[in-house]
């Protein structure tokens, strides 16, 4: 079903309109381009190139040395070797915060939709908030506790921060997912005496399949792109890719290299690119199922 | 000069034809119904008598005026929607008023108007209301009530009782009946079922695959369908179509149906065969409906070529006001209707009537009445 | 006959029958159990002692004496508080504003049955898919005044076109308007496209029937069946403008000045830069509250319709 208007008769008419509308979208494509096409060939411009001339323009004399020096030597902070290190970091953060907010928000799931109990509503109408609340609001005790555990300015301390935060949305995908799932199947498998784990893995689990794929490209979206627990609860070099980006960006001492800066950014925008451009349309299923109603 | 003249349609998609020349015709006042299998066209048909869609050969008139070019808006037509597509945001006197405001009709002429189609149709009650309050029966009424109010020259009807359950749908179909009675409108009616195409239509008209097969009076579609698909499409339960064989029975050629286990069954050629252009030994496919086949009391007296014939019980299905026998003839399973306190049993052996003057003949090539 | 999870057996008399029943009846709930604490106590608990702390007079550690309203006091006198505050209505309203007529605007282009839909609707998303920092380090170059878009104005002869905004005062709020509706907008033509593809193509019939135009259509039927749609994105984005930090810190640095000091950047810096925690909890707060306002009528109708 569509909403366009069937386009009868008047082909003079309809081609003037069928004209302008792709118009208007491809100026508006282009414009939505254009910033990552100036980055992608700012980052392989010498800076001279740059001053020079015309920040639209393809690089006359193409370089990745940009790229290198992102990569192994440019200056965060104090330390001048590159962002790599930064990289691995957000790396052995996300990996571990997906797996275990998936995991789990699968599990709550299955407990909210297939064994319901009394407040169950209350339960799950109090985790779907927390999806919402301003983390500004939780920075300060978080940064407290985490320091009385000793995870302060660590990874570990990181993908603690990300698993309780994304409990929210991870339950509240696979909630509606599972909603959906016929009861019977379950009722089914406990006369033939499956256990609730083994429901779970045998039966539920296999049929996971989209929800899974949705839920981990919305978390390591959400975990590689996070900026304010990585500034608030690291510094220096357990950080992760967005501050150290932010950070090299933003010093201002000496020379500034538009180029690295560029290259670094691409550095950090290709992960989630990648998955964006080979999954796209599981990314839109996340976001739309975390706009819509619990 | 008929009132709706469709002539020499076709409409392709590309290389497909959906519509193959369509010629039709519909004196005004008339119930046309387009009435055929899914995917048959007739929708597509509707479509193109609306506007909706566009035709790539032939034409559309109304009234004497050819309509082809012109936008639904200006054909002064109106058309039900199977899902009554009535505006859910607006309430049911807006629905109806919506076409009028469209058209520039100032304010007092249009709820006059709404006024006296909403009376017709006993939903003046509901006129604040908003479709997603009120029943399928009711939101039905309304998508009617919108058409009524257009006053328009033809009436389109697509599928419109398909989405009530089966009492509401009979309930509305007099409702239908009733309405085209009263107010003598021109309805094009588009339906998959051939129950509501007999009991509603002046004129059927049957597609297949884009091609009408025929197109007549309700009864001449059911008494004398012009081919196989047409006779088995139309009446529940369908027609019995049984191969026979021509045989020359001494002086006169008779009907031969192989029966199993036994003689064929002897046919003679009386009543309506009689006058069918057939020669020896030429396979033939026999029609006859269930009603015309029944026990010995329960024969039409005053039918003139009764035949009675012994056949084997299969299977006896007591109905409440028939009894369904069936039996094996011609290799293929043959339901007969039988009275209700006919004393029947599978595996005897009874007399069925064959009501000849109701039996037609068929070419098994090339399915056309013979 | 294998029994049923569900009936413990209460006939055999061996002594932890009993409990390992009782154990396995209530295991669904110990799964939920540790997330469900892990929000109570990470989420809620720490929106308590968030508040609490607003009514102490914390500065670089946390102190737990009561003092009212004191940081309150002291927050509603700060000049750069109440900077934040227009600023986020400024941007807010604009960004939201925006997103949703250009998302509306490209959702209904692209539904006119348009060739290259496929290639030009993940043009239009993928800058969601970008993390705020990268998305402010893009646009701070694209909008760099001398190096950026003004130069290749320049340079294609458009000797008068100026684009100091970033650098502005008075204009550097409308940058990050730019940034962040060329991010989420992508976001809202998605949501409108699903929007009026689930229109029923017979109400569309209907209308052509009773002769709307083209414009009389989307104004009197389309839009008004889209209102989900825009109560829906309304929502994300109004949150999404609410806690924006990450891209005012890469884009402006909240500058120039407090220029574009938003109430999530004032939180942090006087949190952890000025050593003004109390402060810091107290304009937290004020945020969460805000989003409360709108949260939570929406959530408690969405969850109350589907009894």
């Amino acid at each position: 079903m569509s909403a366009a208007v069937v386009v009868t008769r008047q082909p003079g008419s309809s081609i003037a309109t069928k004209v302008f509308i792709y118009g208007l979208l491809l100026a508006f494509a282009a414009l939505y381009l254009l910033p990552l096409f100036v980055m992608v060939v700012t980052s392989f411009k010498t800076l001279d190139e740059i001053r020079d001339g015309n920040m639209l323009a393809l690089p006359q004399n193409p370089t990745v040395e940009p790229w290198m020096s992102a990569w192994g030597q440019s200056c965060v902070g104090l330390t001048c070797a590159g962002i790599k290190g930064y990289f691995w970091n957000s790396i052995s953060m996300v990996v571990p915060a997906v797996a275990i907010s998936t995991l789990l928000g699968a599990m709550n799931g299955y407990v909210l939709t297939k064994w319901r109990f009394p407040g169950h509503k209350w339960v799950f109408g109090l985790m779907l908030f927390a999806c919402f609340i301003p983390f500004q609001a939780v920075l300060i005790p978080m940064a407290r506790i985490l320091g009385i555990l000793g995870l302060a300015d660590s990874t570990a301390g990181l993908v603690f921060v990300h698993v309780v935060y994304g409990l929210g949305f991870t339950t509240l995908f696979f909630r509606n997912y599972y909603e959906a799932f016929p009861n019977e199947l379950i009722r089914a498998a406990q006369i033939d005496g499956a256990s609730f784990f083994q429901i779970f893995r045998r039966i539920l689990l296999p049929s996971s399949g989209p929800i899974i794929v949705v839920t981990v490209i919305f978390q390591f979206t959400n975990i590689w792109n996070d900026f304010l627990f990585g500034a608030s609860f690291t510094s220096g070099g357990n950080a992760p890719m967005t501050v150290a980006l932010n950070n090299l960006v933003n010093t201002s001492t000496g020379v500034r290299e538009y180029n690295v800066h560029m290259a670094a950014a691409m550095i950090a925008a290709l992960p989630t690119l990648l998955v964006y451009v080979l999954a796209g349309r599981y990314f839109v299923r996340g976001l739309m199922a975390g706009a819509v109603k619990g | 000069m008929a009132f709706l003249e469709i002539a020499g349609l076709r409409k392709r998609y590309g290389a497909v034809e959906i519509l193959k020349g369509i010629d039709l015709t519909l004196d005004r006042g008339g119930f046309l119904v387009l009435v055929g299998p899914s995917g048959c066209g007739k929708s597509t048909l509707l479509n193109t008598i609306a506007g909706l869609e566009a035709i790539s050969e032939g034409t559309i008139s109304i009234g004497g005026d050819v309509v082809n070019d012109l936008h639904p808006s200006k054909r002064d037509i109106a058309m039900v929607f199977q899902s009554y597509a009535l505006y859910p945001n607006m309430n049911v006197g807006q629905n109806m008023a919506f076409g009028m405001e469209m058209r520039g009709v100032p304010k007092e002429e249009r709820d006059l108007a709404v006024a006296e189609v909403a009376k017709m149709l006993q939903i003046e009650h509901l006129l604040t209301r908003k479709p997603g309050q009120l029943s399928g029966g009711q939101r039905q009424r309304v998508a009617m009530g919108r058409a009524l109010v257009r006053k328009p020259r033809v009436f389109l009807f697509d599928e419109p009782l398909s989405n009530l359950d089966a009492k509401l749908r009979v309930d509305m179909r007099t409702e239908i009946k009733r309405l085209h009675q009263k107010t003598g409108a021109t309805i094009v009616y588009v339906t998959h079922d051939q129950i509501e195409a007999m009991t509603l239509a002046t004129k059927i008209a049957v597609l297949k695959d884009g091609e009408l097969q025929q197109v007549g009076t309700p009864a001449e579609i059911y008494n004398r369908p012009s081919n196989l698909f047409v006779a088995d499409f139309m009446g529940s339960p369908a027609m019995n179509l049984i191969e026979a064989k021509v045989t020359n029975g001494g002086a006169r050629k008779v009907l031969s149906l192989a029966r199993p286990g036994a003689h064929p069954l002897h046919l003679p050629l009386a009543g309506e065969l009689a006058s069918a252009a057939i020669e020896a030994d030429q396979d033939v496919i026999l029609g006859v409906r269930p009603e015309a086949i029944t026990d010995r009391d329960g024969a039409d007296r005053n039918a003139r070529h009764v035949e009675l014939l012994d056949c084997q019980v299969e299977v006896v299905e007591p109905a409440g006001a028939d009894t369904y026998v069936v039996t094996h003839l011609g290799g293929k399973e043959v339901v007969a209707r039988m009275r209700a306190d006919a004393e029947v049993q599978p595996g005897q052996t009874v007399p069925f009537a064959f009501n000849l003057e109701k039996a037609i003949l068929f070419d098994p090539a090339t399915g056309r009445r013979l | 006959m294998t029994s049923t999870v569900v009936a413990p057996l209460a006939t055999r008399r061996r002594p932890g029958a009993r409990v390992v029943a009782r154990l396995q009846e209530s295991l669904p709930k110990l799964v939920l159990a540790p997330s469900f604490a892990a929000i109570l106590v990470f989420v809620y608990g720490f929106i308590l002692w968030t508040v609490y702390l607003s009514f102490t007079r914390s500065r670089l550690l946390p102190v737990y004496e009561l003092v009212g309203f004191d940081a309150y006091e002291r927050l509603w006198s700060q000049p750069n508080w109440w900077k934040a505050i227009q600023n986020l209505g400024v941007f807010g309203s604009l960004y939201i504003g925006i997103c949703l007529a250009l998302g509306l605007l490209l959702a209904i282009f692209l539904d006119q049955k348009i060739r290259g839909e496929g290639v030009l609707r993940p043009i239009y998303l993928y800058p969601m898919a970008l993390s705020f920092i990268v998305t402010g380090t893009a646009w701070k170059w694209f909008l760099n005044p001398g190096l950026g878009l003004e130069k290749t104005m320049h340079a294609w002869g458009l000797e008068w076109f100026k684009f100091d905004w970033l650098v502005n005062p008075d204009m550097a709020i409308y940058t990050v308007v730019i940034a962040g509706v060329w991010q989420a907008s992508g976001f809202c033509m998605a949501m409108f496209l699903a929007g009026l593809r689930g229109i029923d193509g017979e109400i569309m019939k209907a209308a052509q029937i009773d002769g709307a135009s083209t414009f009389a259509l989307y104004r009197r039927i389309v839009i008004p069946l889209l209102r989900p749609v825009f109560l829906s994105a309304f929502i994300v984005l109004a949150h999404m403008a609410i806690k924006s930090y990450d891209l005012v810190i890469a884009l402006t640095g909240g500058g120039p000045g407090n220029a574009t000091e938003l109430p999530s950047t004032f939180m942090y810096s006087y949190t952890f830069t000025r050593n003004q925690m109390a402060v810091g909890a107290a304009s937290a707060v004020i945020m969460l509250m805000t989003i409360c306002a709108i949260i939570v009528p929406y959530l408690y109708s969405e969850l109350r319709e589907k009894n």
